[in-house]
């Protein structure tokens, strides 16, 4: 009998405690974030939004080989020496290679940060922003450019002049060696040029 | 006989009165049934530190209205093997019980709709009407959920309606009247009257505090179960029987259900208020007291007692079903006979 008399007084003394505890969080300061009017400070090494800044990218495609889900494509020339527009880089020396080509599909990306963590010159970085969605997948498709696409095409040219110049005074470099019979040494320049603009 | 219905003496008795007297209760469901459902959204949501809906209308006070054109546009689905006649009958057998219940609540000393002698009685009885609607859809809905849901209200309706008869016995033997106008009018005087704290009466009545204050506990735990909100919703525990009996609803049926809960509950917070918290008298005796107050007073305490039932759905966990039969029939009935037997005894004595 006393046993049943605890219980039943233990549970509408519970129940009441527990409305005690509910009735306190009423009064308590909301939680709620009101998103599109309120925003929250995100913290400092989030990952969102890539940005790259193009001053400071020099092709060198380390971040499309990181990236895991192929979203980067990178394209480069070197500069030629002939070129007449020559420009310094953000690290304070000349720029070498011309970035022809940087698109992002940032549809594809996962912020993995792989990119950012490869890049040497800290070109590439995630930003805070992350309200960037759209309703095709084609505008999360990023192109930066610097150069219009004449301008490319003309440093391309003018690579390619060079290197056939190059080319051209080291076969009559050869041809007089040969003619004076020294050996002639192995050509290296040419096939890295490719490389770089091939990527 | 002085009158208790202020459209009467207004009108006289005609068709136009008569249709403002069923009328005016109506309204007032529909309004309170938004006024409920928005305060359930926003207690919940306090209780839980959020804030709630805030976009529809200022803080989201409109949200019940967009909730009920939401459940207005949805289609209206009745189930190939459902029972049609049944299926499509049940939600407003519900509604119905709850809304005939409206018809003896006195709302202050000049509007009660109808002054009936049994009025008490006449509450039990359509409110069991609402286990017939239960039941009806649950079984012609042909889904096992809805049926399994249907039969639990029935045993938990049937069980608790005891304990909460003989709760308002209690007082029937106090006051001696079925009539919920009298009742009331027997608690004037300030809150001192109420039958919470033992009704009218000399010093002796503090031996009859503790027995009266349990059976409104009574009363009001049972009122819970007949309602079948939180902790006693079984009948449609989410996470064991989908939506229980109102499973196969949609659109405009589901929200007759919906506003059938809601009059439900005001229909036993009416009672408590009436039986318990002095119905439309004032807690300050004559301060404050009138018609028009009486209607403020019945409404506010009304209210309150609804916020109590939300506070606790939002607090309490759901009852076992062997647990919320345990609790029906071993403790609230014993206890309240022995309050009944109790009270009885010093009624005898005239202590009261
Ligand atoms: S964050 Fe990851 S997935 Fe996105 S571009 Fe960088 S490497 Fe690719
Ligand atoms: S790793 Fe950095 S510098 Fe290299 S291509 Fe990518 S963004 Fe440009």
């Amino acid at each position: 009998m006393s046993s049943y008399l605890k219980n039943v007084w233990a549970g509408f003394y519970t129940a009441v405690k527990g409305m005690m505890i509910t009735s306190r969080h009423m009064f308590k300061k909301s939680v709620t974030i009101q998103y599109p009017d309120e925003k929250f400070d995100l913290p400092a090494n989030a990952r969102n939004k890539l940005v790259l800044d193009m001053s400071r990218c020099n092709a060198c495609t380390a971040c499309a080989i990181a990236c895991p889900v192929n979203c980067i494509t990178v394209e480069g020339v070197r500069v030629s020496p002939e070129d007449p527009h020559q420009e310094v880089h953000a690290d304070g020396k000349p720029r070498k290679v011309w970035v022809t080509r940087y698109e992002m599909d940032l549809a594809k990306c996962c912020f993995c940060g792989l990119c950012q963590a490869a890049c040497p010159s800290d070109a590439i970085k995630h930003t805070q922003d992350f309200e960037y969605s759209a309703y095709n997948k084609e505008s999360l498709y990023f192109k930066y450019q610097i150069l219009t696409p004449e301008q490319s095409a003309e440093k391309v040219r003018l690579l390619a002049e060079f290197k056939e110049k190059e080319a051209a005074a080291k076969a009559a470099a050869a041809e007089k060696a040969a003619t004076e019979g020294k050996p002639v040494a192995p050509k290296k320049a040419a096939p890295k040029a490719d490389e770089a603009s091939e990527q | 006989m002085e009158s208790t219905n202020f459209i009467w003496d207004l009108m006289g008795k005609n068709l136009w009165s008569v249709v403002a007297v069923i009328s005016l209760p109506l309204i007032f469901v529909l309004i309170y049934a938004l006024v409920a459902i928005l305060a359930e959204l926003k207690v919940s949501a306090w209780i839980q530190e959020r804030l709630g809906p805030m976009r529809t209308g200022p803080w989201g006070i409109l949200q019940p209205i967009a909730e009920v054109i939401k459940l207005l546009q949805k289609e209206d689905i009745t189930p190939t093997a459902a029972s049609k006649i049944l299926f499509n009958l049940a939600p407003y057998v519900i509604f119905t019980g709850a809304y005939a219940a409206f018809a003896v609540i006195p709302f202050s000393e000049a509007y009660a709709p109808a002054n009936i002698n049994v009025g008490l009685f006449y509450i039990f009885a359509v409110g069991s009407f609402s286990a017939i609607g239960i039941v009806m859809g649950g079984w012609a809905s042909n889904n096992k959920y809805s049926l399994m849901g249907a039969m639990r209200s029935v045993s938990q309706v049937i069980s608790y309606e005891i304990p909460a008869a003989v709760a308002v016995l209690a007082v029937v033997v106090l006051t001696s009247s079925m009539n919920m106008m009298e009742i009331s009018r027997m608690q004037e005087g300030g809150f001192w009257n109420w039958y919470i704290f033992g009704g009218p009466g000399g010093w002796t009545k503090i031996f009859m505090i503790p027995f009266t204050l349990t059976l409104a506990i009574i009363y009001f735990i049972a009122s819970l179960a007949e309602t079948n909100r939180l902790p006693f919703d079984i009948p449609e525990g989410e996470s064991e029987l989908v939506a229980g009996f109102h499973t196969e609803y949609s659109g405009m049926k589901f929200a007759m259900f919906f506003f059938a809960e809601y009059a439900n509950m005001f229909v036993v917070a009416a009672v408590v208020t009436t039986i318990f918290l002095g119905g439309w008298t004032s807690p300050f005796g004559s301060f404050l007291a009138g018609a028009g107050w009486g209607a403020f007073w019945f409404i506010l305490k009304s209210m309150f007692v609804v916020f109590l039932q939300i506070w606790i759905r939002w607090t309490l966990p759901r009852f076992r079903v062997d647990q919320l039969m345990y609790i029906g029939w071993k403790v609230l009935l014993p206890i309240s006979l022995v309050c009944f037997i109790a009270i009885s005894f010093f009624s005898l004595l005239n202590l009261g």
